[in-house]
């Protein structure tokens, strides 16, 4: 299993590099008063087959060929079940997936969101091909990083230069802490 | 509150530097597996601390870059080094701190650290 679920969300999320995606848009939402805990990661790669989709839930399947097992999908919806959540994924061939987890917040179960932020950042600067969508809301207070809004700005500098890295980590922090003052979930 | 403003200026300072790395042209690749396997043992810190390294030492002609499953989970995390011409050094089990003497003594040492090499574990 993983630590927390920031990884999950990495892990959950390099799927949809490796389905092609163009655009990926992720969504953190925690709304203390629903005591819930929603994030959808949603793509438009390649999508899966009806047979695909019904298999992806499975550990034992995978479409890798350097291993038998696939345990990338299985642990986040275990990581939601087991906290009183819920699992979804959505997928059509040529239109893209999307995965729905939600959590109990005050589920003794539920793993910590961890460095959410981390995540975020090492999704956007090693895959800079890819547009990312970041939308993160805390009881009600929502905030976006959209990394079309960098790349127009930047033309052809890399998102991996030093100066831009650190540019777009400092401003993931920031726009965190503006809507959720520093609480970590 | 971080502004586009800011992106702007460093944008500017940037276009005056003659060199803007190319990935295709680096000399060197360290490379981190970042499927579950590699994730859920630790690579996310690792990758970090390989590119930090690689930024604030100023290296050259490095890019650091991520892959998928290779494998060889149990040995995650892995970091292979590739370099024109030399042989793929896998390295297994790496941490931030491992990753660390891998760039001072293999990357600009030259000396590979034979005792994190799959190959001493595989002996």
């Amino acid at each position: 299993m993983m630590t927390e679920i920031s990884l999950n969300v990495l892990d959950v999320a390099e799927n949809s590099v490796r389905a092609n995606a163009s655009l990926i848009e992720i969504s953190v939402g925690v709304d203390r008063g629903r005591d819930l805990l929603e994030i959808t990661i949603k793509d438009n790669g390649c999508g899966m087959t009806e047979e695909q989709l019904e298999h992806v839930q499975d550990p034992f399947f995978t479409t890798r060929t350097t291993r038998k097992v696939g345990l990338g999908i299985p642990f986040y919806k275990e990581a939601a079940v087991s906290a009183g959540g819920e699992f979804r994924i959505e997928s059509k061939v040529g239109e893209g997936t999307s995965v729905y987890a939600s959590f109990q917040l005050s589920n003794i179960d539920r793993m910590p969101v961890g460095d959410i932020v981390s995540t975020i950042h090492t999704l956007v600067v090693y895959h800079e091909e890819i547009d990312f969508l970041y939308r993160y809301t805390f009881d009600g207070e929502e905030t976006v990083m959209d990394t079309r809004e960098f790349r127009e700005v930047l033309g052809g500098i890399s998102f991996k230069e030093k100066e831009v890295s650190d540019y777009i980590m400092e401003y993931l922090k920031e726009q965190k802490f503006s809507v959720d003052n520093g609480v970590n979930i | 509150m971080k502004s586009l403003e800011e992106l702007k200026a460093i944008r500017d300072k940037m276009q005056g530097a003659v060199t803007l790395r190319n990935e295709s042209e680096a000399g060197t690749r360290i490379v981190v597996g970042m499927a579950t396997c590699g994730i859920a043992s630790g690579a996310r810190p690792v990758l970090v601390a390989l590119s930090d390294a690689v930024a604030e030492k100023k290296i050259e002609d490095v890019a650091v870059t991520q892959t998928g499953c290779i494998g060889l989970c149990q040995y995650e995390p892995i970091v292979e080094v590739l370099q024109p011409g030399k042989e793929k050094i896998t390295y297994i089990k790496m941490t931030p701190e491992k990753a660390l003497e891998v760039i001072d003594r293999h990357i600009i040492g030259g000396q590979v650290i034979s005792e994190y090499t799959i190959g001493n574990v595989l002996k």
